[in-house]
């Protein structure tokens, strides 16, 4: 299975905003592992999916420089379940950014109508873990995040 | 209970003009606190230490940094709050206490920080970074 949590992006502007969209599908097998017989997606992978949205949005302001780790989810309020067939949208804006980390927030919502809203911390771990250290690659941003931004970009290139 | 951010942050007057009360730098720091690290109001008072009372961790100091910066528009340099490079410092941290040298060095970079106490017996997880110490550097950043 891949960790990803989102399907592709719909705008995204350079250390500001991105939006991502996230279709859930019964075919998935964590929407039945909390309450049998009544498929939910789990809150955790909402949270997850705004990390990711969020996350790459940083990444791409540090030019992909830093290994940016989710450090602190500050708020997470939910307004309602997420069944299968329901089409998320993960809507999210960096409040403030500099070189030890970002603060990031947003909006999950799905027909129109509020899912979520989320406050996420983000640390650049090279520039605040001291005394340890990482690998130097950048673990965090594998191709499977890196090919997302990469298609979005492509899309309106592509005629067929 | 928890209070939201934005009560704290209506200014009584235009701030732009007129030099902000200690009570008001207070009470918008208590708003910042209490919304980076998940406190009740009345645990945020002056003496409340934010790492051993209030339970901040690494990440909280970045949050109330950037929090800090919102609610009363200053730039708060990197390691200006929060010094970087001097608990993690041999020379200044020896078996768990604060060096003369140490001292000295912590004097120069938190001069918003009363030391007078903890100087008598320098354990350095025993630091006495207050509410009280947000306070006054908000206010040595603040237009007088």
């Amino acid at each position: 299975m891949r960790w990803i949590w989102i399907d592709k992006f719909t705008e995204f502007t350079s250390r500001t905003s991105a939006t991502a969209v996230k279709n859930v599908t019964l075919a998935e097998e964590q929407l039945h592992d909390l309450y049998p017989d009544f498929p939910i997606y789990p809150h955790s992978l909402i949270v997850e999916g705004m990390a990711q949205t969020a996350g790459i949005l940083v990444g791409e302001a540090g030019g992909f420089a830093e290994k940016v780790i989710l450090a602190k989810i500050g708020r997470a309020t939910f307004h309602q379940l997420v069944r299968p067939g329901d089409s998320l949208t993960f809507s999210a804006k960096i409040e403030q950014f500099s070189q030890q980390g970002a603060s990031a927030s947003g909006t999950v919502t799905t027909d129109g109508k509020l899912v979520a809203e989320i406050e996420l911390m983000f640390s650049h771990i090279d520039q605040n873990m001291a005394g340890m250290e990482f690998p130097e690659h950048n673990f965090v941003f594998t191709e499977q995040f890196t090919e997302l931004l990469k298609s979005y970009r492509l899309q309106g290139e592509i005629t067929l | 209970m928890r209070r939201d951010a934005k009560s704290h942050s209506k200014p009584r007057f235009n701030g732009a003009d007129m030099a902000m009360s200690r009570d008001e730098v207070y009470s918008k720091v208590q708003g910042v606190l209490v919304d980076a690290l998940g406190v009740d109001d009345e645990q945020v008072k002056p003496t409340a230490r934010l790492k051993q009372d209030l339970g901040a961790e690494s990440i909280d100091f970045l949050d109330i940094v950037f929090r800090l910066e919102k609610a009363f528009g200053i730039k708060i340099p990197r390691g200006e709050l929060v010094p970087e490079n001097v608990l993690t410092d041999p020379n200044y941290v020896q078996n768990g206490r604060v060096t003369p040298a140490g001292m000295t060095e912590l004097k120069k970079r938190m001069p918003y920080v009363d030391l007078n106490e903890f100087e008598k017996n320098p354990q350095v997880d025993q630091l006495p970074f207050t509410v009280d110490a947000v306070v006054r550097y908000v206010q040595s950043k603040l237009p007088a």
